[in-house]
Order: structure tokens, then C-alpha cells, then sequence
């Protein structure tokens, strides 16, 4: 039963989001705290240092580290207010169960695991213990998301486990492995710093990873050139010396052209092609059609822009190509990425000081949780799930059959289709909001409401949650010692501030609970984090991402260890490739074809407008942390639709003005700003809230065909202006909109 | 002052406008200081949203010859041995916002709900034991920057720090620097 109990104002009247603002004096005691805790930010993937101040148990407020080497006390407003997710009075205290017509109400631990053990059992006795999913997320430490991989195989017995970095860097990850045969950042970025160009593509650098814009800037200060590929002016684009305004879904059009170019004015390192790659010719071959003109027509971007930009690319000996979501986000995301490692490959920029590539992970944990299994076709250290040799080292670390090793899964918008087509019918998550971070919302709501049994994990009543039927008081990043992995490649401790407050309990113990009751407590006892994070080292050992040098100490005596790290005195490998012996089967890199294709929704006079979504500074993801967050919600509190003014004139818009947005899925209704940083053809709307101001209600679910993530950044939209103009942002309560 | 007092007079204040990525961290952060009851006294604004995403931050540029101090029928601004001007002592300010009239930056706000003037002390109680303002530690773009002279003329060989006003015919000079482009001597706001 996964419906709603109540109506939802009633829900959210109970368990928020609500606001939380400090005291106009402060907490108590954080000028004198009991104990200041070196620890890191809890979102994006850069992982800033930061210190807790904590004084009776409680978060009280944060202090800049300053010794951290990649922040040195720099955060962004979300670091800043980071503290203010605790002591909420939203959060879950204990567990709860639904019921029918009242909402929710508190359960004993004993009864919420009981009747999920009894809901998960009955389901898998009566479908198949595939019927039962698993979704995770990557905000969680290293240990938690190995344990989950784990739990999800051995103690669930299901293959179908899959984790919201699906949304994030799956088509990088992807790409990453095509080319190098290895999913991480190639360099850490102090090899921005000597850089002559830096490309940034599709990276909306100063409002979703605004530290890092202290490094661009190290390196422009040293003369080097800065390009910025984005349909819109983001701040970082307003002084880049070139900003390439790519229509949205045409990315891969720009690097075949500006590889065919490379190529024509040969602008290529031979002695790297020929030495060190493979499949160069084929891949030239794909673009040798592609003229400046042509990519013009199909980018918008002037050809005198594209030139200028493979002329700077070309003719530099040093650089770093930087990508995010933006090129990731698309039924070609592989392909977009392809091309961008294809640009780094034919001027042999790779394996050497300054000379960079990499994608740069969202999630906190985004690179270190896409490691070690709970992915849907991954075992630890990033080995295949149906590779027969990894399969054996794996079930022999965990004292199984490898005959009982589940195989691939489904990804995670496959599990959603899959609930709604009836297929699956239990599901326990964490650390996922499905309802506010998946495309197409109306029909991910179907699905939920189709579910036989669903549980959730959380120390919020997120907005998926409240389809569940048991939700377990789970735990905050500063409640429970573990790693993480920056965007760097780092291993970095998370260090625990306080215990979980009230009834609720860290996620790792709810985890091992419910593997104790289904029957395999023997396979997962473990003393504390660090037995866990031991037992990730061995399963880690001999795979692409191996851990197995790196230990707790080493990350607090060394500031974190960059992985591969094999051995205990392994130095840690900041920069990747220096010995130009890539992880593919042949040594080689690889080119690969990425040649153009249209995005899986195109404009049509129907809807006649491009619509893409990304992402604004004072908010997270899915927003079930921010969003709970006074002055994060006051900075920026309602998703706006920025329209070019051409376009405003044309369909008679005006500032502020609520403009109806629809697309063939769905519909929502927005205020207009009017700005003239954005494409004339392209409309942009921000996606962390949820209800009725999701614009995920009007993303469509189209997937990469390898790399399974949703096209977010590309579909086509009608606009029709309401005649109304919108009212103060600030009494929107787009944070809790139903 | 207090024979303890750890203020480095070398270290300096640098705004650098073109860094400015309008995220407010150093907003939120100021506003969490204990003695600014959760008001910000540092400012970010939008030059002219529909045209540009160019934000400006505004923080008490500490001048050599402050007019907010000047103006003040009370007494309650005062400059420190270090070029610090203080934000108004409670006791004396009486709320008249002859200050806020006076500055030619706009910096000093009244704050009604208190009747009093705040503005920035460039964070007396962090510098003054050797730590950097709280908004220039965590500013993540380098649009903020607190040290030497020397180290930000090494760090951006591009830019020259001016310290030099041009409003009509007066000329203001500051404690706090603006980088500008390379060969700068001043800057001439109308």
C-alpha cells in the first residue's frame, strides 16, 4: 500500500519541510563549544573541509578549516548553513508507520523491522526476490554505499538495486570506462593551475561547485584562456574569454566539429595517437562532414566562436577540460563525454602536470559511490557484476555462492517503469527522492502508488517517503563516522559531531538490523565503520578502483588518499596516467565515434520552445535538506523561468508575469524573469522543489541508451502567459509546495 | 588596545568585482556572527539582472577620513589605531542615520528593529586574534581577499589594488582596496 494515507497539506503540517533559522543570538555555546569536529560539507562532490562546533550534542554552528588543502576555509552559502539541518524540528525522531486516513505514527524499532521484514518476505515469496528493489543514493559515506551493495545482494537476494548517482555521473562514468577503462577524474585540480585553457562544459561551476572557482581563477590569474560552454550566461561564463552558447542537445555537434578541425589544420599530437590510443581513424572518419558552418547551423553558436575555441584548444600545451551534468543530462550523454575525451586524446593533453581531464562529480559521495556496488551492474572496486572472475572474488570476500550473486539489475528509472508496469512490487530506499529528482513526476507518483510494500530510510519525511509504509529514523552525514570521495578522487574522513537524536539511529545499524533478520547475521557483523571501510579495501583490492593502501589513519595524517592506492605504502595516485598504461583491455586509450544525433525530443510547432533544468546556489538536489533551511529558502524561494526577451515579446510576456509551461507530459506554472543570458530559442527552470513547482513534472523519462540517465536537459515546451503577475517570491512556499 | 591584541597591520582587505559569483556565502556567513543578531553587514546585489548575472559586494571600505564618523552628532563612530572604523557604539548611537545619509559607498544601515546603526568592523573580533574576516575566509571565488599587499601582487600580476576614489571633486581614500585593471591609479565613480 503506497499510497498517501492523507491529504498531503496535512502530512506536511506534520513532518515539513518547515524553516529553520538560528536564533538572532546564535545557539547556545558556540562561542565555547565542547568539542569542534574536522569533518566536510555534507553536499556537493568537492567536499569542502569544515569544522562542527557541537556543545551538548548538538551541531551549534561551523567554524572554516582552514588546513583543508582543497578549500582552506572557503565554502559556498550551502557549506555556510550546512549546520542548520540539525536540531530540526522536522526531523524524524522516531520510526513511523502509515495509517489509512490519520497520516502517520510512531512505531517501535522492534515493529517497523518486523512488519518490513514480514512485507519484504511475503513479496519475495510470492513474485520472486526480484520483485523487491533496492534504490540507494550517493550522499551516503563509502562504507554505507558498500554496505548497501552488499546488503542488497546477499541479505535482500535481489539483483535489483540501483542509486540516484543514475542521475548524476552515470553517463561520465560510462564514458570514462570506454576511454581509459577507469571511472575517476584523471588529475586533482591543482593541475588547473598552470592550465593555458580550460574548458568548461556544461559545468555550472560558480552556483553548483562554487569552491572550484577559486582554481579557475589560480589559473586565469597565470594568463590562462577560460571557455565556457553553456546555453546560458552563468557567472562564471560572464568574463570567460569565450563563452560558447550551444543550443541544449546539439553538445556533440561542437566537439566533432572542433575535432574535425583539429584534424584539418592538424592540431594533433601524433606521437600520443599513435603510441598510446586506439580508433583514432574511425573516430575522424565520423566527423569529417562536420564543418564550422555546419556545426553553426546545428549549435547556434557563430562558427568564428567554434574556430577560435579548437584554435585555443589546439595550440595549447597545457589544459583541462572540465564537464558536469549539463553534457550528462542527455539520451547522448555518453556520446557527449566521448567527444570531449576525444578533444583531450588528439592533443595528447592527459598523464602530464597541467594537463587535465574530468568530469566533476554533483553528489557528496558521488565519486567514491559509484565504487563499490550499489550500482545495478557493480560489484566493489568497481568490478562487473557479470564478469565471471570478479563474481568469484567478490562472493568468496563475502563467504557466499557465487552461484547465489545476484546479476545485473535494472537502473533506477528501468525500477521505477518497473514498479508502474507491475513488475516489481516492494521497494526500500535511502537517500533518494525519486518523487522530486526523476523526470516525468506524474508518472513516478503512478508507480508509487502501485507499490504492494515500500520502506524508506531518512531523517526527513522526504516528499517519496510519504508513500512509504514504514519509515525508519535514519541518520545525518555528522551522526556516523565514515569516507567519502571528492570529485578529486580524495578518500576523506567524515567525521561523527553527535549521535542521532531521539529514537532515531545511525543508517548503518538500521542496515545490519534488518541483514541480522532476514537471516544473515553472519555475514555482516562488523565493530564499527572502520571494519567496514577494512572489509572495502580487501573487496576493493585488484579492481580498477582499489582502496586497499588506504587507511583511516593514512586519510587523517595525509588529508585523504587519492585512489588507485593498492599497497599500505602506496603514495596514492593524485594525477592518472603518467604511465600511459590505460585500464582498457589493449593499454590503449580510446577514441570512440560520438558522432551527432537530435536529442530524444525535439521542438516542433506544437510545442515550439526548448526547455532545459539544472540548478541554482542556495539549494541541493532534490531539496529534503535545503529546502528545509530559512535563509537557503529565502535567497532564491521559487523556481523561476528565465525567457530571453525576444521570446518574452513573442508570446507577450512580461516580467514576473506566471507563465503556464507545458510539455507533453505534464504541466507547471512559473514566474517569468526575463533576462537576456540565456538563448533567444531556450527556456531554463531550476529543479529542487517539489509538488506542484517540480519542473520535473514536464522532463521527459527518455534514457541514454548505454548510460541510462534521464534527459533533463532537453525537451520541448509551450509557454502561455496567465495574464497574472506572480506575487513576493517569498510567500510562494515553493519548499513545501504540494 | 590590549597588549594581546594579535591584529596584523599588513593584512589588508581586497574586493575584486569581476570575481563575484553572487552566491552570498559571505552574507550568510557574516550574519552569523554573535554581535550582528543574524543580519548581514556585508551586501550583494544584482547590477542590472534582466541585462547581466554581474553581482557587486559591498563591505565598509574603512576610510582614512570617515564621513559617517564625522557626521555623528553622538560620537558613536570611531576609528582605531589600525584604520578600523567601528561600527556605532550602542551606547551613544541615537539611531538618526546621518551615517547612513552620509557615506558615499551606502554601507551603514539602520537597523530599525534595534534603532541603531550596524556596519562592518572587518570583523574585530576574528582579526584581532590573527584569524581572517569571516567573509573573506570563506569567499569561494576570490572576489574577498584578506592578506599582504605583496601576496595579492604576486597571486594577480593582472590587477592593481586601488585605494583611491574619485566622487566629483572630492576624493575619498580607503583602507580597503578595489582590483582593478593593471595600471589603475584610481577609481572615478562619477
Amino acid at each position: 500500500m503506497a499510497k498517501l494515507p492523507v491529504e498531503i497539506e496535512k502530512i506536511i503540517e506534520q513532518y515539513g519541510p518547515k524553516l529553520n533559522y538560528p536564533p538572532k543570538e546564535g545557539y547556545h555555546g558556540n562561542d565555547e563549544p565542547d568539542k569542534v569536529v574536522n569533518t566536510h560539507c555534507c553536499f556537493c562532490g568537492m567536499q569542502c573541509g569544515i569544522q562542527l562546533l557541537v556543545k551538548d550534542n548538538k551541531v551549534v554552528g561551523f567554524d572554516p578549516w582552514m588546513k583543508f588543502p582543497f578549500n582552506e576555509g572557503r565554502l559556498c552559502p550551502k557549506g555556510v548553513q550546512r549546520y542548520m539541518q540539525n536540531n530540526h524540528e522536522d526531523r524524524l525522531l522516531s520510526s513511523i508507520e502509515r495509517v489509512e486516513g490519520e497520516g502517520f505514527r510512531d512505531i517501535t524499532w522492534d515493529k517497523a523491522m518486523d512488519k518490513t521484514v514480514s512485507g519484504i518476505k511475503r513479496i519475495q515469496s510470492t513474485y520472486g526476490n526480484d520483485s523487491f528493489a533496492m534504490l540507494s543514493g550517493v550522499s551516503l559515506t563509502n562504507e554505507k554505499s558498500y554496505l548497501i551493495g552488499k546488503f542488497a545482494r546477499v541479505a535482500l537476494k535481489t539483483k535489483n538495486l540501483d542509486y540516484n548517482g543514475r542521475l548524476c555521473m552515470v553517463s561520465a562514468g560510462a564514458g570514462n570506462k570506454k576511454a581509459f577503462g577507469l571511472d575517476r577524474g584523471s588529475n586533482n585540480y591543482s593541475d588547473l593551475e598552470h592550465a593555458e585553457v580550460i574548458i568548461v562544459a556544461g559545468a555550472n561551476i560558480s552556483e553548483t561547485f562554487p569552491t572550484l572557482t577559486h582554481w579557475i581563477w589560480k589559473a586565469r590569474d597565470k594568463g590562462a584562456k577560460l571557455i565556457v560552454i553553456d546555453p546560458r550566461v552563468i557567472p562564471l561564463a560572464r568574463t570567460a574569454d569565450l563563452h560558447l552558447d550551444v543550443k541544449p542537445g546539439t553538445d556533440s555537434a561542437l566537439y566533432g566539429a572542433m575535432l574535425n578541425y583539429l584534424v584539418q589544420n592538424d592540431l594533433l599530437d601524433h606521437d600520443f595517437i599513435d603510441n598510446y590510443t586506439s580508433g583514432f581513424d574511425q573516430t575522424i572518419d565520423s566527423v569529417k562532414e562536420y564543418s564550422l558552418e555546419w556545426a553553426e547551423e546545428v549549435t547556434g553558436i557563430k562558427k568564428e566562436k567554434i574556430k577560435e575555441a579548437a584554435e585555443l584548444w589546439g595550440r595549447a600545451k597545457t589544459s583541462f577540460l572540465l564537464h558536469a551534468r549539463g553534457i550528462e543530462h542527455h539520451s547522448k550523454g555518453v556520446d557527449n563525454v566521448l567527444g570531449c575525451i576525444n578533444l583531450v586524446l588528439a592533443t595528447g593533453r592527459i598523464g602530464r602536470p597541467y594537463c587535465g581531464y574530468a568530469t566533476i562529480t554533483g553528489q557528496g559521495n558521488g565519486q567514491g559511490g559509484r565504487e563499490h556496488g550499489h550500482k545495478c551492474d557493480q560489484l566493489p572496486g568497481n568490478r562487473d557484476i557479470e564478469n565471471p572472475e570478479h563474481r568469484k572474488y567478490i562472493s568468496e570476500v563475502w563467504g557466499i555462492d557465487e552461484k547465489d550473486m545476484p546479476g545485473k539489475g535494472l537502473t533506477a528509472y528501468e525500477i521505477i517503469e518497473a514498479i508502474h508496469k507491475g513488475e516489481i512490487k516492494g521497494l526500500l530506499s535511502i537517500c533518494f527522492n525519486p518523487l522530486v529528482s526523476l523526470p516525468n513526476s506524474n508518472y513516478v507518483r503512478e508507480a508509487l502508488d502501485k507499490l504492494e510494500f515500500y520502506a524508506c530510510i531518512d531523517f526527513f519525511l522526504n516528499e517519496t517517503a510519504r508513500h512509504a509504509d514504514i519509515v525508519f529514523a535514519g541518520s545525518l552525514q555528522e551522526e556516523e563516522e565514515g569516507t567519502t570521495t571528492s570529485a578529486e578522487g580524495r578518500v576523506i574522513k567524515i567525521n561523527k559531531a553527535v549521535d542521532p537524536p531521539g529514537e532515531a539511529r545511525t543508517d548503518t545499524s538500521i542496515i545490519l538490523e534488518l541483514a541480522k533478520r532476514l537471516g544473515v547475521e553472519d555475514k555482516f557483523t562488523y565493530e564499527n565503520s572502520e571494519a567496514i571501510f577494512n572489509e572495502l579495501r580487501i573487496a576493493s583490492k585488484g579492481g580498477t578502483a582499489d582502496y586497499y593502501g588506504i587507511t583511516y589513519q593514512r586519510i587523517v595524517d595525509e588529508m585523504g588518499v587519492y585512489w588507485p592506492c593498492p599497497e599500505i605504502g602506496h603514495p596514492g595516485t593524485p594525477r592518472l596516467w603518467e604511465d600511459k598504461k590505460f585500464k582498457t583491455p589493449d593499454g590503449k586509450a580510446h577514441f570512440n565515434p560520438a558522432p551527432y544525433r537530435p536529442p530524444g525530443e525535439v521542438t516542433d510547432e506544437e510545442y515550439p520552445v526548448v526547455l532545459t533544468t539544472g540548478r541554482v546556489v542556495s539549494q541541493y538536489l532534490s531539496g529534503t535538506q535545503t529546502r528545509r533551511i530559512g535563509k537557503l529558502v529565502d535567497q532564491y524561494p521559487e523556481p523561476l523561468v528565465e525567457i530571453h526577451p525576444e521570446m518574452a515579446e513573442k508570446f507577450g510576456i512580461r516580467q514576473r508575469e506566471l507563465v503556464k509551461v507545458k510539455t507533453r507530459r505534464g504541466e507547471g506554472i512559473f514566474p517569468a524573469n526575463i533576462v537576456d543570458t540565456i538563448r533567444t530559442d531556450t527556456v531554463f527552470i531550476p529543479y529542487h522543489w517539489p509538488g506542484k513547482k517540480s519542473v520535473n513534472l514536464l522532463t521527459p523519462g527518455t534514457l541514454d541508451p548505454i548510460s541510462k540517465i534521464p534527459e533533463f536537459k532537453v525537451c520541448a515546451c509551450k509557454l502561455e502567459p496567465m495574464g497574472e503577475i506572480a506575487g513576493d517570491s517569498h510567500f510562494s512556499k515553493a519548499y513545501q509546495s504540494p | 588596545m590590549s597588549s594581546d591584541n594579535l591584529y596584523n597591520p599588513s593584512q589588508e582587505f581586497f574586493v575584486d568585482m569581476q570575481r563575484c559569483i553572487g552566491c552570498r556565502a559571505c552574507e550568510l556567513a557574516c550574519a552569523e556572527c554573535e554581535t550582528n543578531g543574524q543580519e548581514s553587514m556585508i551586501h550583494v546585489n544584482y547590477v542590472d539582472r534582466a541585462h547581466t548575472i554581474q553581482t557587486t559586494v559591498q563591505v565598509c571600505m574603512h576610510c582614512d577620513d570617515p564621513v559617517c564618523a564625522i557626521v555623528c552628532p553622538a560620537d558613536a563612530i570611531s576609528k582605531d589605531e589600525y584604520g578600523i572604523v567601528h561600527s556605532a557604539n550602542t551606547e551613544r548611537c541615537i539611531g538618526c542615520s546621518n551615517c547612513v545619509q552620509a557615506c558615499p559607498f551606502g554601507v551603514p544601515k539602520k537597523e530599525e528593529s534595534y534603532d541603531l546603526m550596524m556596519k562592518c568592523n572587518m570583523c574585530y573580533d576574528r582579526t584581532s586574534i590573527g584569524k581572517k574576516p569571516m567573509c573573506a575566509t570563506v569567499c569561494p571565488s576570490g572576489a574577498l581577499y584578506f592578506g599582504t599587499r605583496e601576496e595579492i601582487t604576486e597571486m594577480r600580476p593582472r590587477s592593481t589594488p586601488v585605494n583611491s576614489f574619485i566622487f566629483g571633486e572630492e576624493t575619498v581614500s580607503t583602507k580597503v582596496f578595489i582590483m582593478m585593471p593593471k595600471g589603475s591609479k584610481e577609481l572615478k565613480v562619477f
